[in-house]
């Protein structure tokens, strides 16, 4: 193997300290949210308790923090489901032409780089001047939606363009319909890419703040509810809700890792192709 | 059934969704932005006052300013960054494992909480922070530094470490594409590192960073949790200035800024768009 050079060294470092400032400071408030009763937002440690963690658990120390987080993991999955599913769809539309595909394609995009704010303000506009009511599961998740079905679609099209369509005219010369073509022969071949759009899905929603601000009607999700303790919560508490959450996202990313790992598996295993030849 | 209708059923759900949550309110802010405000309700109007007041105001350019003063900068560090960390992933890094599980390292902050992160800045920089107490332990300065929080520039590094991964991945994605070989060659004919860099590399790397470019300027000019975390509600963009109009309830006011902020974005992106199609690059 050719030797590494100097880039290589000065490189490495560099790449080392991008990931310290990446996740230094989420370390720190991890550390930080074991303060002891006394001690403050900021360093030295004031002796090491779960003190500011059992405040969370008092319901009238904080505000509705367990409600909230009920709101945003139900909200999670819906857009999680309806992310899946509409942009399963969308991308099998975009393999085809189709009139209005290009039209389409650009709504997408100008989702994703429309500022946030924008979405937020009008529909929240829209729900109150048509009188209908303004609620985290139906303007909220609607705006939601916004963000995280431009990701999915973008994801599709990344995985249709590597797509072998052998497989599919295969099927299709045994006789197969297109549901069945897509159901045993499209869908298990694209599962672990549907399992990248379910993350961007559910933790895009998990996390949304700017377009949940003005549509979640007047019951916080998560995000919502820990800006909320910004501007009135001085104590590590926050710290430690912090911690909390994202351990529950760094979880929740886990949990898909391992599935996607766990498919592909079985899918090497799965099959006996070209074993039975002599 | 035709190719045609079934592209049409199985697109329609997404267009539907598109059409009710991202087309419609924009009509609707557009339509708002001409209304009239008093100080507890809204009323429908056909008057410019809105923006005779927006386009009147000094702060209003001052906050423009401010708005694309934050963009062009994070844009430069995001981008230098970003390059950095793709090249050292892609040409530096030796074996796919590898490649993948640190690019997935760079990637999982995008999947946790924008607000966790931003709030775990404050232990950080405050007056009392770890980088006063360590700069003052280590004899640089004798005085904490007050312009860590709150200002400029914690906004900016709020920016830096938030969006960063937006330029990582798509110049990672084209950087990945370049044939080896073409670098060889380059070598070959007697290129230097630093020319191979220039004129084959980056040439081959600009969709990524192009696409980059389009979401860090976009998220940056249409931010305004991060401003006003980051600076203590002393700094204003573009977004705040909705935001506060929004807090007022003025929500006429705060839809003409908002027309005339997704006027400014969209021009934007179209002189970006003009070098870079998007649709060959996934």
């Amino acid at each position: 193997m050719e030797k590494r050079g100097r880039s290589f060294y000065v490189l490495s470092i560099f790449f080392a300290l991008f990931v310290l400032f990446l996740y230094g400071p989420i370390i720190t408030i991890a550390i930080l949210s074991f303060q002891g009763p006394q001690g403050g937002l900021t360093f030295p440690m004031n002796g090491v308790s779960l003190h500011w963690f059992y405040d969370l658990f008092e319901e009238q120390a904080v505000g509705d923090i367990w409600g909230s987080f009920r709101r945003s993991f139900a909200l999670g999955l819906m857009v999680m489901i309806v992310t899946v599913v509409v942009s399963v769809l969308g991308g099998l539309a975009f393999r085809k032409r189709f009139r209005g595909a290009t039209l389409l394609f650009y709504m997408a995009i100008a989702s994703l780089v429309i500022p946030s704010i924008l979405i937020s303000l009008g529909v929240g506009l829209i729900f109150t001047q048509l009188g209908l009511p303004v609620h985290w599961a139906s303007s909220g998740f609607g705006s939601q939606l916004t963000w995280t079905l431009p990701f999915g679609l973008l994801i599709m099209f990344a995985v249709f363009n590597r797509f072998d369509k052998s497989f599919e005219e295969a099927a299709r010369d045994q006789g197969a319909t297109a549901w069945q073509t897509f159901a045993y022969v499209v869908l298990p071949l694209i599962a672990p890419s549907l399992l990248g759009v379910a993350l961007f899905g559910f933790t895009l929603s998990y996390d949304e703040f700017a377009r949940t601000l003005l549509t979640a009607g007047s019951y916080n999700t998560l995000p919502l509810e820990i800006f909320g303790m910004t501007t009135n919560v001085t104590t590590p508490v926050i710290f430690a809700l912090g911690t909390l959450t994202t351990v529950f996202s760094f979880f929740t990313i886990g949990v898909f890792f391992l599935a996607v790992w766990l498919m592909s598996r079985r899918k090497d295993k799965g099959s006996d192709a070209g074993k039975g030849m002599v | 059934m035709t190719k045609q209708l079934t592209a049409w059923i199985q697109a329609a759900p997404m267009a539907l969704v598109l059409l009710a949550f991202l087309v419609a309110p924009i009509i609707m802010i557009v339509i708002v932005s001409f209304w009239g405000a008093t100080e507890y309700s809204i009323y429908p109007a056909f008057e410019f006052d809105n923006y005779e007041f927006l386009f009147g105001s000094p702060v209003t350019y001052t906050v423009f300013f401010n708005t694309f003063k934050y963009a062009a900068i994070t844009w430069v560090l995001t981008l230098a960054i970003g390059f950095t960390v793709a090249y050292f992933l892609t040409f530096e890094v030796r074996s796919l494992k590898w490649q993948v599980a640190l690019f997935l390292l760079c990637t999982i902050p995008f999947w946790t909480s924008n607000i966790i992160r931003m709030i775990s800045w404050i232990p950080f920089l405050g007056r009392n922070g770890l980088a006063n107490s360590t700069l003052i332990s280590w004899g640089v300065i004798d005085e904490p530094l007050d312009w860590l929080l709150f200002s400029d520039f914690s906004v900016i590094l709020a920016f830096v470490h938030l969006y960063t991964l937006f330029m990582v991945v798509p110049i990672f994605n084209s950087m990945m594409r370049i044939d080896r070989s073409l670098i060889e060659a380059a070598r070959d004919g007697g290129a230097s590192g630093l020319q191979t860099l220039r004129h084959v590399i980056i040439p081959l790397c600009k969709p990524g960073i192009m696409i980059g470019t389009i979401f860090v300027t976009t998220l940056v000019m249409g931010d305004f949790i991060t401003v006003r975390f980051m600076s203590g509600s002393q700094r204003a963009n573009v977004g705040r200035l909705i935001s506060n109009d929004i807090s007022l309830l003025q929500y006429p006011s705060a839809s003409a800024t908002a027309v005339v902020l997704l006027v400014t974005v969209l021009i934007v992106i179209g002189l970006l768009l003009r070098l870079v199609d998007i649709r060959k690059e996934l």
